[in-house]
């Protein structure tokens, strides 16, 4: 390898760091602050890309809750508050875990709503079958 | 009979939940603020930097809050529509210039026209977050008491403001509520 190529190289790799460095770093007093932080933006739906959290995604939206966040935190909100903070504004659909409310009553029970209805619709199937296989001896 | 019968009722009946869930738009979120009082700010506005433009200036009569900014495609769709709106009817349509550069902002209504009677100048996006903006452009109806009574997300077409905003404009202005 010629000196030139190496020196693109190195050039690439140095710009590169500037792409992705569009977050303010983010320096916590202490390990618990940090820790709340990690979790809470794992918690949050990012609006723009709806499958992500706001620790995945790079929307600009993203990096302003994420900042949002951490100001909140420096200031000794609790994660109630934060999280009060942002369905305000955002409503429940931001929150990964839907709280248990009337219109969210069939997403959190609905589950075992089909499982109960499995259970007998399987009951009486095989109740049927070992009535014909009786028969049929 | 009973055999064939219950598979295809559970097919007809699976099929209609999928043929209606796939009409919603994903896209699209609630907000929790609708009839609720809208968010208090205090802004500079996009075309006086030294003046300042806030909540209470919209109290008092029916007003419209339009988030847009110069960087944001689909407001270019939107924007003529504006234009044609506010020239047609006696609209009180304010902006919130969401994120955006100074210069880019004023130069864009320049060329494209200026529907709004003032825009306030949103830099950081700060009230952008406290009106839960999350996909611009955004569009806040609010009563004449400064009560948001319906957010529209996206750009406004026309069959969506016949159908939908106007009609609504309407009965606020005769003191009827949704």
């Amino acid at each position: 390898m010629k000196i030139a190529p190496k020196i693109l190289l190195i050039v690439y790799f140095l710009l590169s760091n500037f792409v992705y460095a569009n977050d303010e770093p983010v320096v916590f007093q202490n390990r618990d602050l940090e820790e709340r932080y990690y979790l809470l933006i794992e918690e949050v739906r990012c609006l723009v890309c709806q499958n992500q959290s706001l620790a995945d995604s790079n929307a600009p939206l993203a990096q302003d809750l994420r900042n949002e966040i951490f100001k909140m935190i420096q200031i000794n909100k609790s994660n109630t508050e934060i999280m009060e903070f942002l369905v305000k504004r955002y409503g429940d659909f931001v929150l990964y875990r839907p709280p248990l409310k009337k219109n969210t009553w069939l997403l959190w029970f609905g589950p075992f709503l089909f499982l109960i209805v499995a259970f007998f619709v399987t009951v009486l199937i095989i109740k049927k079958q070992s009535g014909e296989t009786q028969v049929n001896k | 009979m009973m055999r064939y019968l219950f598979p295809l009722v559970i097919f007809a009946g699976l099929t209609t939940l999928f043929i209606f869930g796939l009409q919603n738009d994903p896209r699209y979120v609630p907000s929790p603020l609708i009839n609720k009082a809208a968010p208090e700010f205090t802004l500079p506005t996009l075309h006086k930097p030294d003046q300042n433009i806030s909540i209470n200036e919209l109290k008092g009569k029916i007003s419209l809050i339009n988030v847009w900014a110069s960087w944001c495609a689909a407001c270019r769709i939107e924007h003529p529509l504006l234009n044609n709106y506010t020239k047609k009817y006696q609209l009180n349509l304010y902006g919130l210039n969401y994120k955006d550069k100074r210069s880019h902002a004023l130069q864009w209504l320049e060329n494209l026209g200026n529907p709004y009677i003032e825009s306030a100048y949103d830099e950081i996006g700060t009230v952008g977050i406290d009106y839960g903006v999350y996909g611009v452009p955004e569009t806040f109806i609010l009563d004449k008491k400064g009560i948001i009574r319906y957010k529209h997300i996206g750009p406004i077409d026309d069959e969506q403001f016949s159908r939908i905003i106007m009609p609504l404009i309407t009965k606020l202005k005769q003191d009827q509520y949704p």
